[in-house]
């Protein structure tokens, strides 16, 4: 438990500043417009409706801001470089970008749907307002309109008694990009369900990059002046609580109150919206330079049960354990860039990723390569990426399971721990390592030299798991595991299980490592 | 692209505008906006509901498992009494279509319009190519084997030809995603003994 919270300190940390942020703009904003004397009048005729769409309004704007940082990927490796003096808990915290990335958008949706409620009472109450003839402050307000002498003085943008809510949303900046952009998230939202994802991975990498419609649509969203508010001489004129309930008056040239101006908020989106918008293209800039680069392939190793190996070598690229690559092949799909963990260890001198047939995209990449008498199709590569799994080689004792293709970070790590042990490194506190490997049809050796055990068949992880303890006593054994959540569960009830505060027993650590 | 079943994400396209869709009823309703009672309630939140339900269920992919929705076994039955109906998708598309058409008289379910319309385009596309719903029919619980899958090991020595070279049947594991990091003899950089100092 103790070792679970040192964990996720730093997230939990993280999660309570982003909501403490929200909470904090969201209130402000409120309090401003539902206070505020300058919106006195706006308030009149929209009441509370318009102090919630203004600070769900706020919370996108930030929201939004947010959003961009965590796909910039590039930026993040370059911050864990620069920190690699921090401590490792902290860096991994940047390996959970995915999950803050899908935290910010849910949080963006209820703020949309906020904001589109709140909107549609404004429309309605816009347009009951212009309609009524009771001749109450708030019909008085909306009769205000442009064509008055002084100036910019109307509020209600519902100018004709014609105008339907319907025709004012479409043929208005605002309403017209809103509908649009929330159509747009809607799409986006849809199309980045699990299922979706999983299992048509196209269709939502395609989809996804609406997201540059959302963004040009939210910076021009503002555009209009619609949202008004009292100007600052106006008020000297006419202070609401002074003036609010003489209104009939107004028009008297001898009334020491005049009729109100209003002036209407400039764009602010934009502003909140740019410098992550600017990030992100060179983002993606340096993604299409990186990617240049020659990558040459070396070797190329077909396995049973359609598993591709892929030996490379490029310039200027080193690695750690456990990192993961992006990789594009052009004859394929110009555009898609899909995810590989590095299998080689970075003693070697080439790197190496295992591909298995699991969609479109990777079993043509298997065919090509399949085929003998065509060259071999050119292979672009971005990264690496991720931190590095060094909590491994923390432990004397590691028990590594990977299921299927989650084997791949182990055959790195176990690699790195073989040439580690070859040039006597003593920063390795491994003594053994234990591997299962489940569902092979085969014998795997991956290293000889290190004891291993080798099963055929799903392990029973009760009889593995007391066999360990019985094993190494008084030690420390971190359980590191790549595979399905269904043995996650089952992995840690037997660390817990077999787990022992007596320090002469042994102790499971268990660590699900983002690979 | 070619293994893409539209159907999937029009389905979930469809369930988000139908939620929309019941959405802006309630608050059209709730508001008593003008002209609510031009269905409001009658027709946007019966039709959002309807919309709902109808797409709860999920098809049945044609490669591969299906994760279910929860609870979704029940409305799985309804919807299969509808036979060609609910099984073609031209008949989805178009009906959907139908339905998003009232609703774009309101603004507050406007919204909704334009992404049940959007839902019933790749309904459109689904079906001219051929997809239908298929519905997801629960499997009996297989008893978990404990100890089940461990067969009799290997009985010639390292290194070993692949299971495909020998001529004895290999074990069939369900989910077999065999990542076999080296086929056949490991070719070790540094020459290696039998024992580990």
């Amino acid at each position: 438990m103790a070792n679970c919270l040192l964990n996720h300190w730093l997230s939990v940390l993280v999660l309570v500043m982003w909501l403490g942020l929200n909470v904090f703009l969201f209130v402000n904003a409120f309090l401003s417009y539902e206070k505020g004397d300058k919106y006195y009048y706006t308030r009149e005729i929209l009441g509370s409706a318009l102090a919630w769409a203004r600070a769900s309004a706020r919370c996108l704007n930030f929201n939004s801001m947010l959003i961009l940082f965590p796909m910039c990927r590039n930026l993040l490796s370059f911050l864990r470089g620069t920190c690699s003096f921090c401590r490792r808990t902290l860096r991994k915290q940047l390996d959970h970008n995915l999950t803050f990335h899908k935290l910010v958008a849910y949080m963006i949706c209820l703020h949309t749907a906020i904001h589109i409620v709140a909107h549609l009472f404004n429309f309605e109450r816009y347009d009951r307002s212009r309609q009524s003839t009771d001749g109450s402050l708030a019909s008085v307000l909306s009769s205000l309109s442009h064509q008055e002498k002084e100036g910019d003085s109307w509020l209600n943008p519902m100018q004709t008694t014609n105008m339907t809510v319907i025709y004012m949303t479409l043929t208005s900046i605002p309403g017209f990009t809103g509908v649009i952009i929330t159509i747009v998230l809607v799409l986006m939202v849809t199309s980045s369900m699990e299922f979706i994802r999983r299992s048509y991975f196209e269709v939502f990498w395609y989809t996804h990059h609406i997201f540059i419609i959302y963004f040009i649509g939210l910076g021009i969203h503002g555009i209009g002046g619609i949202v008004r508010g009292q100007t600052e001489e106006s008020i000297k004129e006419n202070h609401p609580y002074r003036c609010a309930e003489f209104f009939e008056k107004w028009d008297d040239h001898d009334f020491h109150c005049k009729s109100p101006q209003f002036e209407g908020n400039s764009a602010e989106s934009w502003k909140w919206i740019l410098a992550p918008g600017v990030l992100y293209f060179f983002e993606r800039i340096l993604r299409l330079y990186r990617s240049q680069q020659q990558v040459m392939i070396t070797k190329v190793v077909m396995h049973p049960s359609k598993v591709l190996e892929l030996q490379m070598i490029k310039r200027g690229f080193s690695m750690e354990v456990g990192q993961y690559i992006f990789v594009n092949c052009p004859s394929i799909s110009y555009l898609e860039w899909h995810p590989f963990t590095l299998t080689s260890a970075p003693e070697e001198d080439f790197f190496s990723i295992h591909v298995r047939a699991a969609g479109d995209w990777t079993e043509n990449l298997i065919k090509a390569f399949e085929q003998q008498n065509s060259p071999i199709p050119k292979i672009e590569v971005d990264g690496p990426f991720g931190t590095a799994s060094e909590d491994v080689f923390q432990y004397e004792v590691a028990m590594l399971i990977g299921a299927g293709i989650g084997v791949t970070p182990f055959a790195s790590i176990l690699k790195s721990i073989w040439y580690k042990f070859q040039h006597a490194d003593h920063n390795l506190k491994t003594q053994t390592a234990g591997h299962a490997a489940l569902n092979f049809d085969k014998a795997t050796d991956i290293l000889t030299g290190l004891k291993h055990k080798t099963f055929f068949g799903r392990p029973m992880w009760d009889k593995e798991f007391s066999t360990i303890a019985t094993i190494h006593p008084k030690s420390v054994v971190g359980v590191f595991l790549c595979g399905p959540q269904a043995l996650e569960k089952c992995l840690r009830k037997c660390c817990h299980q077999y787990s022992s505060l007596d320090p002469r027993k042994t102790q499971f650590y268990f660590n699900k490592e983002n690979f | 692209m070619g293994q893409i079943e539209w159907a999937m994400w029009a389905n979930e396209q469809a369930l988000a505008s139908g939620l929309i869709l019941i959405t802006g009823g309630i608050v059209a309703t709730a508001g008593q906006f003008t002209q609510w009672y031009f269905g409001a309630y009658s027709i946007f939140s019966v039709a959002g509901v309807f919309v709902c339900l109808l797409e709860y269920p999920r098809g049945k992919r044609r490669k591969g498992s299906t994760m279910e929705r929860c609870g979704q076994k029940y409305m799985t039955k309804v919807v299969k009494l509808f036979g060609p109906l609910s099984r073609n998708y031209y008949v989805r598309a178009f009906l959907h279509l139908g339905l998003s058409v009232p609703a774009g008289f309101l603004l507050a379910t406007i919204l909704g319009t334009a992404c049940l319309a959007i839902a019933s385009g790749i309904y459109l596309l689904a079906a001219t190519r051929g997809e239908q719903w298929t519905p997801i029919e629960s499997k009996p619980k297989e008893r978990p084997q404990v100890g089940g899958t461990i067969k009799q090991p290997p009985s010639n020595p390292p290194p070993r030809p692949p299971a495909e070279a020998r001529k004895k049947p290999s074990e069939e594991q369900d989910e077999a995603a065999g990542a076999g990091v080296s086929s056949g003899p490991q070719e070790n950089p540094i020459p290696v003994t039998d024992e580990v100092v």
